[in-house]
């Protein structure tokens, strides 16, 4: 799978990372590799065979809904954030621009 | 020899019967950090004056009834531990440490019994690797070689076991990262049943993949610390609610009438004859031990590398989305708009590898590819589960090499990102099958670095891999072998 800049830029943009003009023609050549190596999965017959999405088995574990445990203070949680805090709040940039 | 040096085992006995203190035993792990960690970089976050208080708290009234009582340990990178940095050995948690306000549910069940952290241990970043090269801090270096990478992505914790830094570690495996660095290393990696024991706690790579294990200098430490770490847990979904079993005492039972299967397509051209060797010679031993050797067929094995790097860089595309330098992690000063910050945050955070596993990922899910490369990979996954289920009717356990070659040199595959990802090919098939594995030391190569075999079981099947490894080590004499360094 050759990959062009503009698919590379595309992944980019989807992934919410900025890679400069060299590094799009880097990760496209790395890229391109890997996703040869692992295109051969194509030539693998799996008719009738259901996707594994979990090995546990596992379906539907629920608890009550109750609260269970002190998890860690409102404050401690906030404060990890290297952005302002207003009203318990962390202010982000705008969505909006 | 330093007090370091001593297993869980040994130091345990000391302990409850009051002619060793915790205390002395914590000293002697930082005197030895200290002397050997300049050469190894093993270590990159110490917890020193939390851990000697411990110590002195439990040697003033601590009975030593656990057996991890007094036992100071090393963590790796990931395991969210309060008040102690835990950055991924990644930038994007780095420059503003990340300090957690809580704890995994692996370290507070360790804390209970009164096992002692001295810090974290030195990784690939958010454990994306096999050589330990991606770390923020650099390279691991191993301790029988330090022209030569420790493994990887737990290589700071195979370092630190081998190199008695500590008397355990904790590591985590996606698709090989206990078990790999354990046999560059020469010491135990147990990688667990996928849901033994819990993720809660612990920085996610690939969630369906990801395990929860240990280095440990012996397999009996390493049942030890399963019994402690192992069970189902309210705040992992994904934990099973299996019993676990008294492995300390089922290690004891031997290995008559065990039934082991050697896999063919395992042993293909590319494996080094040195590895080859001293694991069919490892199988010859046990049937001297009285188990039954036959040669099996996993006929998918072929697939499981390409299966693996697909599904797990998608995962990874999902989880490392929570990196955007809003909730926690490193900032930009730009603020201009909020998916502009994000970009930004998020490129300067993350290194090379981690971005290329979310660009692989992003391209495997996205609209047009989603069925062809994520949905195959995933139906590919339910081929491999079946080859061990149905290999598993007819033998107890799988004997392999864990990897094809010995340690390789610190650089060898900086541009070759394929090449690098062709290492985990004996070890991703336990992951996409949530199977246990075991690695331990089973010879060495001519230029004296040491050589693993890998022991798989069938699911929650722990008990029959310690047990085999068990009447395996002590019937040999490589887990008392050195590193020089130390």
């Amino acid at each position: 799978m050759d990959l062009s800049p503009a698919q590379v830029r595309h992944i980019a943009k989807l992934a919410r990372l900025r890679i400069s003009d060299t590094e799009v023609e880097k990760f496209g050549h790395e890229l391109s590799a890997i996703l040869d190596y692992v295109a051969k999965l194509e030539r693998v017959d799996t008719t009738g065979i259901e996707p594994t999405a979990q090995v546990t088995g596992l379906c539907g574990i629920a608890r009550e809904d109750v609260i269970a445990s002190d998890g860690p203070e409102t404050e401690a949680l906030l404060a990890t954030s290297p952005l302002p805090i207003i009203e318990q709040q962390i202010e982000t940039p705008s969505a909006h621009g | 020899m330093s007090l370091s040096s001593l297993t869980i085992t040994e130091a345990h006995k000391r302990l409850k019967e009051k002619s060793l203190k915790s205390e002395d035993l914590v000293r002697a792990c930082i005197e030895q950090i200290e002397k050997v960690d300049k050469s190894l970089n093993a270590v990159v976050h110490l917890n020193f004056d939390r851990a000697l208080e411990q110590a002195k708290k439990l040697d003033k009234n601590g009975t030593f009834s656990h057996p991890l009582a007094g036992i100071p340990y090393l963590a790796k990178d990931v395991f969210c531990e309060e008040g102690v940095p835990t950055t991924a050995c990644s930038n994007m948690l780095r420059d503003k440490d990340f300090i957690p306000p809580f704890s995994s549910t692996t370290t507070k069940r360790l804390e209970a019994a009164g096992a002692i952290s001295l810090g974290k241990t030195n990784t690939d970043e958010f454990t994306m690797g096999a050589s330990t090269e991606s770390s923020c801090f650099g390279p691991t270096h191993n301790p029988w070689d330090l022209t030569r990478v420790a493994g990887g992505s737990s290589g700071g914790s195979a370092a630190a076991t081998s190199a008695d830094e500590c008397l355990f570690a904790l590591g985590t495996d996606t698709g090989g990262s206990i078990r790999q660095p354990a046999s560059f290393c020469g010491c135990v990696g147990l990688k667990v049943t996928y849901g033994r024991t819990s993720r809660y706690g612990v920085m996610s790579m690939a969630s369906s993949l990801d395990s929860i294990g240990t280095l440990a200098k012996t397999v009996e430490d390493a049942a030890t610390i399963l019994q402690t770490i192992a069970g189902k847990d309210p705040l992992d979904a994904t934990t099973g609610d299996v019993p676990v079993p008294n492995y300390s005492l089922t290690i004891q039972n031997d290995i008559k009438g065990l039934k082991v299967g050697l896999p063919k397509e395992y042993f293909l051209k590319g494996l080094d004859p040195q590895v080859e060797q001293v694991v069919r010679i490892a199988a010859e031993q046990m049937e001297k031990l009285g188990a039954q050797v036959t040669e099996i067929s996993l006929p998918n094995s072929p697939h499981a590398i390409a299966t693996y790097y697909v599904l797990c860089p998608s995962e990874v595309s999902s989880n490392m989305a929570r990196y955007d330098g809003v909730r926690f992690g490193h900032t930009v000063p730009e603020r201009d708009t909020l998916i502009e910050y994000y970009e930004r945050a998020r490129s300067s955070g993350f290194g090379d590898e981690v971005k290329r596993r979310i660009m692989i990922g992003t391209f495997a899910l996205s609209a047009g590819y989603y069925d062809a490369y994520y949905r195959q990979a995933q139906k590919v996954r339910t081929l491999i589960k079946r080859d061990f289920d149905k290999a598993f009717k007819n033998v107890d356990v799988i004997l392999t090499p864990v990897c094809p070659t010995p340690a390789f040199t610190v650089g060898a595959h900086t541009n070759d990102p394929l090449a690098m990802y062709l290492e985990d090919i004996f070890t991703v098939p336990a992951n996409l099958a949530g199977i246990p594995g075991l690695s331990l030391p089973c010879g060495f190569s001519k230029d004296n670095l040491p050589i693993g075999m890998q022991l798989l079981g069938p699911q929650w099947g722990e008990d029959v891999i310690l047990r085999a490894g068990y009447a395996y080590e002590q019937a040999t004499e490589w887990h008392n072998k050195k590193p020089a360094i130390i």
